[in-house]
């Protein structure tokens, strides 16, 4: 058995962040276990731009930006294992990982970070019908055909799904030469960034239809095409709108899903809507030393909030590790109104001392609507917005004062205010 | 070089009966059209080891079912093939139904099941306290089981091979000759001759009988399409759950894998195009709504997957296993649709028996009845992981992470005898890429790990062979 103050399950922006973090606030023995060959997680597969503005204040590709967390992962010397896996992780913090070199591992940690990520909604999940030939395939598993492995996975393709990676995608393919015949987005509204759709659709002149889906695959070996329909507003197929569509590839960006099993094993209270663990605003789970970051807690649009998320997460775990921790915590759920999905996190400590940040999602697309926090029935603030979309997360802020006043049966609610 | 007997088609019916007679000095050849083994009905069915009360009195399913459940969990330990004898339920929704199970019941007796007992609502739900409200009653048969069907067909062929069967894979038989007492069978590029020759195509037994002037079988395909629920839902049932059968079939089933998830399906509708294995709203929809009914909790929400097989439906509605009348060195093994993978073992045993009224059958000294159990990291102890990776470190290496599978499992089946040569070989071999994800992760690094091993480009890898290509040409 090896020991570790802290173990950090995942090498991407979230777990290297969390990391640094933690090292920053003066943790030692901290390891890093990563399954892919390298660290910086899926940034290392985006070579597209448009990461760190917020963070840096400037515009880099992924591995740009994972390449700044990397070297000062290996300036501060932080120990990290690549290519292994972690495979469990206990109630009492014993995680087990395996790789080619040490083999079977088992570490003793005071505190463990979960930051392994997301992955995509697969076909399977969709009930499309059809044939299940080869080219359907995620817009993940697309993206790392074309920039890590260097072949083309299709020529004529039609994207489903309007999430950032099917738009990242759509450019992407357009300028290795393949025909991008359409994204279709079953929802009314798309799920991506609008700068997404400006600059990786409406720049190439690619058309999306909203309230379409593929309702069928055709072609027995290699995909020849599909069937697409319209939808109606239970999201149902509208007979007579069908439309057959010749491709050679199906592109999936239906949707990411945190990537929870070791969560869940742990026994760790989960978040049905964000598919992730509940935690506080250290973003501890219900497990006292067990944290989660990035997008395991919830997906992010960008990497610049994971980042943020994870430093986080980071403190809190180096807290609790050197015992720096509010004792006796008091803890009010945050509650969702009108138009708010989740927030993140699900629950605050009111004996905090700073400012707490609530980041959430809303259900539909907002147009000058307001954003209002009520906290134990007074409105705290009640933020005008232009526009609020799924796509975009949001967030508001309980200041400190505030937090100070409220007792343990209060309630804190955000809600949606349409004008 | 001439073989004593070619057999046609490598699904669970042909490798089973392969396997049978590798045991014999014998030279065989095994032809399959596909990339790989169990290419057809045999990767996509319910895989249950049926108990035997379905099939009517005296006719050859019948006698094959009950022969094949008795030898099934022999075959699978030397097979080291999963099983498992979860006993089945047949559910009424009516009083009507009742009498049904009653029959059922009846028939059972006739065709000498043991073990079946007649169930009502309370001792249902004793048993399975995941039954939908409606069921009254159930028709019980501890003998039933699973067995995963691929996994047969693999093992049967890999132990085939390693008795000396040779396996042809893309061997499509487009013609057969007869001249000197020898067939010569040819496909688009290549062509074999044989003395004697097994006919197993399953769905394509009646065309590859008609090359020989043999117009006696005239097989349909009958569609059934199904979902794989996550293994989240996997316990929702032990027993494998019927509804009461139709003329079609035996219905909407509920039922555990081998491998933990939860199965759910068939559908059954007879088509015209024997290669078409889509799935279709229609089908998928309906398959849905009735597991509902039987088991609640097992709604498509958990759907991982869904697919489609085809049944060979032949005219006589029985299996025919007999020497042709057009030539009697042509052996016929047609229509053989449920219980055909429960059968498989006995279907076997009767053609072995039939080649010895045939030919002489002397055994080889040394002929191994067993397949080694491959690794399995997922299923392994601390210790033997330990052991596994310290004389293999690539078993310390998981490529697929929602299944725990490791390199040096997919090397295995890279190179096992009648080894995978495409994705979806590595998938049924291994499990990588079966689980949450569907491959999203490992997809990439099976190709690469296929493209290595074969010593081929990665744009030459398919999904199962022919022209499922993957990739296209390098980028720029």
């Amino acid at each position: 058995m090896l020991n570790y103050d802290l173990v950090v399950v995942g090498g991407g922006p979230a777990g290297m962040a969390a990391a640094l973090r933690a090292r920053d606030f003066g943790i030692k023995d901290i390891i890093i276990l990563e399954r892919a060959e390298t660290l910086g997680g899926i940034l290392e597969q985006c070579i597209h731009t448009g990461f760190g503005l917020h963070y840096f204040g400037e515009e880099l590709s992924g591995p740009e930006y994972a390449a700044r967390f990397i070297e000062l992962v290996e300036d501060q010397r932080i120990e990290y294992k690549t290519d292994t896996m972690v495979t469990d992780v206990s109630e009492d913090k014993i995680v087990t990982a395996v790789n080619k070199e040490d083999g079977l591992l088992k570490i003793q940690a005071k505190a463990v970070i979960l930051a392994m990520g997301c992955r995509e909604r697969p076909r399977g999940a969709l009930s499309i019908a059809g044939t299940r030939g080869s080219g359907i395939m995620t817009a993940g598993t697309a993206q790392k055909y074309v920039n890590m492995d260097g072949y083309m996975p299709g020529k004529k393709i039609v994207i489903l799904g309007s999430g950032d990676i099917g738009l990242i995608m759509a450019r992407r393919m357009t300028l290795e030469g393949a025909e991008v015949k359409m994204v279709c987005e079953l929802m009314p509204y798309s799920g991506g960034l609008t700068r997404n759709i400006v600059q990786c659709l409406d720049d190439f002149g690619i058309p999306l239809y909203l309230s379409t889906t593929v309702i069928a695959t055709h072609g027995t070996n290699r995909l020849e095409g599909v069937t697409i329909a319209q939808v109606d507003d239970r999201l149902q197929p509208i007979p007579g709108t069908e439309k057959y569509v010749e491709c050679d590839t199906l592109m999936l960006s239906v949707g990411l899903i945190p990537e929870n099993e070791l969560t869940k094993n742990v026994g760790i209270k989960m978040d049905r809507i964000t598919n992730g663990a509940v935690v506080n605003e250290m973003r501890q789970t219900d497990h006292e030393g067990i944290f989660a970051c990035g997008n395991v807690l919830h997906v992010h649009d960008l990497v610049d909030y994971v980042t943020i998320e994870a430093q986080t997460a980071g403190e809190g775990a180096a807290k609790y590790i050197l015992g720096q921790q509010a004792k006796d915590p008091v803890y009010v759920n945050v509650t969702t109104g009108n138009g708010v999905r989740y927030t993140v996190p699900q629950m605050v400590n009111i004996k905090s001392k700073d400012d707490i940040k609530i980041y959430f999602r809303v259900g539909q697309i907002y147009k000058n609507a307001k954003v209002v926090l009520t906290c134990a029935g007074k409105v705290v603030s009640a933020k005008k917005k232009v526009k609020l979309a799924p796509g975009e997360m949001e967030n508001v802020i309980i200041p400190d004062d505030v937090l100070a006043t409220l007792a343990e049966s209060d309630e804190i609610k955000v809600e949606v205010a349409e004008s | 070089m001439i073989y004593d007997i070619a057999v046609i088609g490598a699904g669970v019916t042909g490798c089973m009966i392969a396997r049978a007679l590798s045991k014999y000095k014998l030279k065989i050849a095994l032809l399959e059209r596909g990339n790989d083994v169990a290419m057809g009905a045999s990767k996509a069915n319910s895989g249950i080891v049926h108990a035997g009360f379905d099939a009517k009195p005296g006719t050859l399913k019948a006698k094959m079912n009950l022969r094949g459940n008795e030898l099934m969990e022999d075959v699978c330990r030397e097979l080291n093939v999963p099983y498992k004898r979860n006993g089945s339920l047949v559910l009424a929704f009516s009083e009507e139904e009742m009498e049904t199970l009653h029959e059922l019941y009846n028939r059972g007796i006739s065709n000498g099941v043991d073990g079946m007992s007649i169930l009502n609502r309370s001792e249902l739900l004793a048993v399975e306290p995941n039954i939908g409200d409606e069921a009254v009653g159930a028709l019980r048969a501890q003998t039933a089981g699973i067995v995963c069907p691929y996994s047969l067909t693999i093992a049967a062929a890999e132990n085939s091979v390693t008795n000396g069967v040779e396996f042809f894979r893309n061997f499509e038989a487009v013609s057969i000759d007869f001249a000197d007492d020898i067939f010569t069978v040819s496909a688009a590029d290549n062509k074999i001759e044989t003395k004697y020759i097994i006919n197993a195509a399953g769905l394509f037994a009646d065309e590859i009988a008609a090359m020989i002037g043999d117009n006696s079988l005239h097989i349909t395909a009958r569609r059934g399409e199904y979902y794989i629920l996550d293994k989240s839902v996997g316990n929702l049932v032990t027993h494998t759950i019927f509804q009461c059968p139709s003329k079609m079939g035996k219905g909407i089933l509920v039922a555990p894998t081998t491998h933990g998830n939860l199965l759910i399906g068939p559908s059954a509708i007879d088509i015209d195009d024997k290669n078409d294995v889509s799935t279709t709203a229609e089908g998928l929809k309906e398959v849905s709504a009735l597991a509902l009914k039987s088991v609640p909790g097992a709604t498509t929400r958990f759907a991982i997957t869904s697919f489609s097989g085809n049944r060979a439906h032949e005219d006589k509605n029985d299996f025919t296993i007999e020497p042709s009348s057009v030539n009697g060195h042509f052996i016929n093994v047609a229509g053989i649709e449920s219980p055909g993978l429960t059968g498989s073992p006995a279907v076997a045993e009767y053609v072995e028996n039939i080649m010895r009224g045939i030919i002489d059958l002397q055994l080889k000294e040394n002929y191994v009845t067993t397949r080694e159990k491959p690794f399995r990291y997922h299923l392994a102890t601390d210790d033997e992981k330990r052991a596994a990776i310290a004389k293999n470190p690539s078993y310390g290496r998981i490529i697929c992470r929602c299944e725990s599978i490791t390199e040096g499992e997919i090397l295995d089946a890279i190179h096992a005898p009648a080894g995978a040569r495409d994705v979806d070989g590595v998938k049924r071999r291994t499990r990588a890429g079966m689980g949450r994800c569907q491959g999203g992760f490992c997809g990439s690094k099976v190709v690469e790990l296929l493209a290595r091993e074969l010593n081929i480009s990665a744009n030459e890898i398919t999904k199962f062979g022919g022209k499922s290509d993957i990739l296209y040409e390098r980028t720029k």
